[in-house]
């Protein structure tokens, strides 16, 4: 698999995978897409390269530990959920914000936080597994 | 709640409290924290002391709070004569016994442990008297048989102790099964799951179609507790607890609790042929083997235990007689044995303790060395033996002047009770005479006077019983008669006192003492005598329970091997064929079959293509004889399901169902390359065919009842809910999202934190590579055998 | 269109159990697969079938106004794929780890935990 021109391409593509991941994402609420697709497209993209180029260097890009990101991310939903507590509404209640920036107006709300949370917990989960039984591939 | 009541709580949960400070308390003072522990119990007898008054005067006392209203189930108390004298000799014993113990068992190791227990048992004891409601009655049966395990067990290095505490467990535990169903069917019968209403009730259910099956599940609880023939041999063998223990549950607690039952339903159940039957019959049969059993041993423990049984029946079997008069005796034969035999036993447990020896054959002349011992074993003795001026006197009279009529059932009874009693006088006298007259007999210790932790216990339980026989009026009045008048449901007023009155029941108890007289002086040839007797029969309740225990183990054993015989095929086949019969049954038997559906004329080309795909992808991946096929063909299949969701208006599915047949396809090569097995087939033929049987019996049913479910009118509730506030109350216009992180957010919390479990959980498998060899279970199992000396 | 689907479904489950029933991992592993789906697509068409149209709201709208697909099974579906995913990593990992340690993969062989020769409990106390 480790060919010269998967291992040349395989950085970009990754990293074209991991924008348009973020962007499945963010689009989630009001078109196709959400936390739960984009993080298994960005595993995919970790998956990817970690096949091309070895699961150290991936190891080193991610700068994290997969299962430290996938935790956050369970905090992160589960914070994003308790967001409704001092407003004293039930857990998991959606709260929306809007911020006026550059005379743009954008939603802020705590289910983004959620889906973000979402998000990371597959993307940690999935790419730990993945990269894990690369390394077993090798070894 | 009103102070009172709080106090009143304050006293059950006291002795509870105690355990929870005993072993620090131990640790700090040693032994002589029995002085501080026993305080407790003191002021729980003190608090029930002060109700006295009230319900000498005929009241009640009742108190609580309710616990699960949704099931009408409070946690509530209930103190009439009955539950109040019990109250009291529960909690004054048990005063007497904590100090016992704290001289018993001086020194020893576990002393914390010994006190945590026995005081846990007294609190459950105690809530089992004045439970109000059925459940926390039973919820205190089922204690009291825990901490007696507990206790009769405290010895466990001894398979002997083991097995003891095993047996009172498994036969008390049973009974209050039995009681419990008892219980349901009472509360079934009268829709009434109070005592404090129940005995209010009179006889109304003795005319129930359920009133014998009531009847006899509660008897079962009330004969298991009280050891009444033939479940009596969990009695005799729980003398391998220590001697306090042996004490406290086998004269005024444990084995009273089923006396108690019997007596609180006696007012309700009472009074029927068949309770006027079962109950004498029992409790005859069990004094009289009780007493004779009693006779055979040469251990003083042993003796007092097996006399305790005859106790027991003798007590069952009054209250089945249902007169005042046997009402009245039961209850005052009832004091006499809780204060005579807590003596009687703890001079057993002082002498064993001082001179290292229990075996009456071994010991005698102790008198000089310990006095006060002699004095205490000498009064118990005669109170046990009906003489005056002790209250068993009273008791004893009282006992003939209820069975003596002049009918034959009567009369049997009669000379039951007689013989009963002759031998239980016996063996009081061979405790309280062998040890400690004639010829000093040199014993493994150099016996002297105990100290006072152990002496006071009996003493003050003798002079109890003589207190109580000569002021008998005025114990009348507060004890017995309330009592008396709670067991027989009306008001009764008990008179009898040392004064000997010239009668039947006099004639009876001088023949009883006869009777007894010649039984004492010919003694070795009647212990000899039973003796070979039971060497002939061979065969007792005590060898069957270990039959019993044994079948039990060997069947379930068998059982085992048939429902978990460790094949994982089987367990699926079963798994299978249930799921088959689930889906097929219901349509076979309503016959409900979907009908049979149209070609559908609608479906395009490209649709029926991709269904064909998928159907080309299945069957390859039954067929295929090599890894990379095997996964191809598996992602065929996942594509196909992916495309088909994208042509039905399901996007996000489709693209999520990309990634992840991507993903399954990626790690299923990585870990297929590493696994060097062949995906073939390997099954012979017949089993092929069997197995497709099987799964095609199941998608059979799976597409019925799609079919079925398809061809109903389509609900839309809950999509119609989903559809209308998404946009205007969770600002999203995806509908699919916002329901999974908006509208069910905190599902998908729960189906992300699985996510990341399987994810750690896969992590750590790989990595968790300690060479793992076999043994390595048995050597980690704490279960598995280790080599010990039982 | 339901009735072809409950034809699929149908082989779905009956070509997961047949692999289920067999006694190798990896068949086993395949059969775990499948069932995913097959339960995915009975969901799926349980809230019944609508072609091409998501279920998404348009801009200036506030409800969907044309007949669309039943969002409900879909985002039951959605999460329910991802951790079957999830579950089948783990099988997978088990019986891989399994396969290592006993050297088969064969589930007759398997028997740690239930020895066939297994010794009667002890009868002591």
């Amino acid at each position: 698999m480790r060919t010269v021109i998967f291992r040349t391409v395989a950085p970009y593509l990754t990293s074209l995978m991991v924008l348009f991941s973020i962007f499945v994402l963010l689009r989630g609420h009001n078109e196709p897409g959400g936390g739960f697709i984009g993080g298994l497209i960005a595993a995919s993209a970790f998956a990817i390269y970690g096949i091309a180029c070895g699961v150290a260097p991936v190891r080193r890009a991610l700068y994290f530990h997969p299962m430290a990101l996938s935790a956050f991310g369970l905090l992160m939903s589960t914070l994003a959920g308790m967001i409704s507590l001092p407003l004293s509404v039930p857990f998991m209640t959606g709260n929306w914000m809007k911020l006026h920036l550059f005379g743009n107006e954008i939603d802020l709300s705590s289910v983004l936080l959620f889906d973000i949370g979402v998000y990371f917990v597959v993307l940690g989960a999935i790419t730990s597994i993945a990269l894990a039984l690369e390394e077993r591939d090798r070894g | 709640m009103p102070a009172e009541q709080v106090m009143t709580l304050a006293a059950i949960v006291l002795p509870f409290l105690a355990a929870l400070i005993a072993p620090w308390l131990t640790r700090r003072l040693g032994h002589h924290a029995a002085w501080v522990l026993a305080l407790l119990p003191l002021l729980v007898f003190i608090r029930f002391a002060s109700y006295v008054p009230k319900v000498a005067a005929g009241g009640v006392v009742t108190g609580g709070f309710i616990w699960v209203p949704s099931f009408n189930l409070s946690f509530s108390w209930f103190l009439d004569g009955l539950s109040l004298t019990f109250a009291l000799l529960i909690s004054g014993i048990g005063t007497l016994i904590v100090l016992y113990s704290g001289g018993y068992l001086k020194g020893h190791p576990q002393l914390g442990r010994f006190f945590v227990f026995i005081l846990l048992f007294m609190g459950a004891m105690l809530g089992l008297v004045i439970s109000d409601s059925f459940l926390m009655l039973f919820v205190y049966w089922e204690l009291t048989s825990l901490t007696s395990f507990l206790l009769i067990g405290f010895d466990h290095t001894r398979a002997a102790s083991r097995r003891a505490a095993l047996q009172a467990l498994v036969v008390t535990g049973l009974g209050g099964l039995s009681l419990l169903a008892g219980l349901l069917v009472t509360w079934n019968i009268t829709g009434i799951t109070q005592f404090s209403l129940l005995v209010r009730l009179g006889g109304d259910i003795t005319a129930s179609p359920f009133y014998l099956l009531a009847l006899v599940l509660l008897l079962g609880g009330a004969f298991t507790k009280s050891a009444q023939f033939p479940f009596y041999f969990w009695l005799p063998n729980a003398m391998e607890a220590p001697t306090p223990v042996s004490a406290y549950l086998h004269s005024a607690t444990m084995v009273k609790a089923g006396v108690y039952l019997v007596m609180r339903l006696n007012p309700t159940f009472g009074g029927t042929p068949a309770w006027e039957t079962i109950l004498p019959l029992f409790g005859g049969t069990t004094l009289l083997v009780g007493a004779l059993l009693a006779i055979r041993q040469t251990d003083l423990k042993l003796m007092l235990a097996y006399t305790t049984v005859a106790s027991l029946g003798l007590m069952v079997m009054l209250t089945g007689f249902g007169s005042d008069y046997a009402v009245a005796a039961a209850v005052l034969y009832l004091v006499a044995h809780s204060l005579f035999k807590g003596a009687l036993f703890m001079v057993a447990g002082l002498i064993d303790h001082e001179s290292g020896t229990r075996d009456v054959r071994q010991l005698g002349g102790l008198r000089k060395a310990m006095p006060i011992t002699f004095v205490a074993a000498l009064a118990a003795a005669f109170s046990m033996g009906g003489l005056p001026p002790f209250f068993g006197f009273l008791a004893k009279e009282e006992i003939y002047a209820a069975l003596y009529a002049a009918d034959y059932w009567s009369l049997a009874f009669v000379a039951v009770a007689v013989i009963g009693n002759a031998l239980m006088f016996v063996i009081g006298f061979v405790v309280a005479f062998k040890p400690f007259l004639g010829e000093k007999v040199k014993t493994p210790k150099d016996a002297h006077e105990g100290p006072a932790l152990l002496w006071l216990g009996p003493f003050l339980l003798a002079l109890a019983g003589l207190l109580a026989a000569v002021f008998s009026p005025l114990f009348h009045a507060i004890i017995s008669s309330p009592m008396a008048s709670a067991v027989a449901g009306h008001s009764e007023e008990i008179t009898i006192s040392l004064l000997p009155h010239l009668g039947m029941p006099l004639y009876l108890s001088l023949a009883t003492v006869v009777l007894a007289t010649a039984i004492y002086l010919a003694l070795t040839p009647a212990r000899n005598a039973i003796a070979a007797t039971l060497t002939a029969l061979g065969w007792g309740p005590d060898r069957g329970f270990d039959q019993f225990i044994a079948a039990s183990v060997r069947a379930s054993r068998m059982l085992t091997a048939i429902l978990q015989p460790g094949r994982l095929d089987i367990y699926m086949t079963v798994t299978f064929l249930a799921v088959a019969a689930a889906l097929l049954a219901p349509m076979a038997i309503y016959g409900e079959w979907p009908s049979l559906p149209a070609w559908p004329e609608d479906a395009e080309i490209h649709e029926l293509a991709i269904i064909l795909i998928a159907f080309i992808g299945l069957a390859a991946v039954i067929w295929a004889r090599d890894r990379l096929t095997a996964i191809v063909t598996l992602g065929v299949q996942g594509f196909a399901v992916a495309l088909i969701f994208m042509l039905f208006g399901a996007p996000d599915l489709s693209f999520t169902q990309f990634m992840v047949e991507t993903l399954s396809v990626v790690i299923l090569a990585l870990v297929m390359t590493r696994l060097r097995l062949s995906p073939a087939d390997h099954r012979p033929t017949k089993q092929k065919i069997f197995d497709a049987s099987v799964a095609s019996l199941c998608g059979v049913g799976f597409m019925l009842y799609l079919l079925a479910v398809t061809e109903q009118p389509f609900n839309s509730y809950l999509t119609d809910f989903f559809v209308a506030y998404s946009k205007v109350v969770a600002h999203g216009a995806n509908i699919v999202n916002v329901v999974i992180v908006d509208f069910r957010g905190t599902d998908t919390l729960g189906e992300i934190a699985v996510v990341m479990v399987a994810g750690l959980a896969i992590l750590s498998l790989i990595r968790v590579r300690a060479g793992w060899r076999p043994g390595m279970l048995a050597e980690n199992d704490p279960d598995a055998p280790r080599g010990e000396g039982t | 269109m339901e009735a072809l689907f409950s034809l699929l479904v149908g082989a779905l489950f009956a070509v997961s159990i047949y692999l289920f029933l067999s006694k190798h991992i990896i068949r086993m592993l395949l059969g775990a697969a499948i069932l995913g789906n097959a339960v995915n697509l009975l969901i799926f068409t349980a809230g019944r079938l609508t072609r091409e149209v998501p279920p998404i709201i348009a801009t200036d709208e506030t409800t969907l106004t044309t007949a669309a697909a039943n969002p409900l099974p879909q985002a039951l579906i959605l999460t329910a794929i991802v951790i079957s995913f999830s579950f089948f990593a783990f099988l997978l990992v088990l019986g891989y780890r399994a396969f290592q340690e006993l050297d088969t993969d064969d589930t007759d062989e398997m028997r740690v935990a239930e020895p066939a020769d297994e010794d009667a409990p002890p009868l002591g106390y």
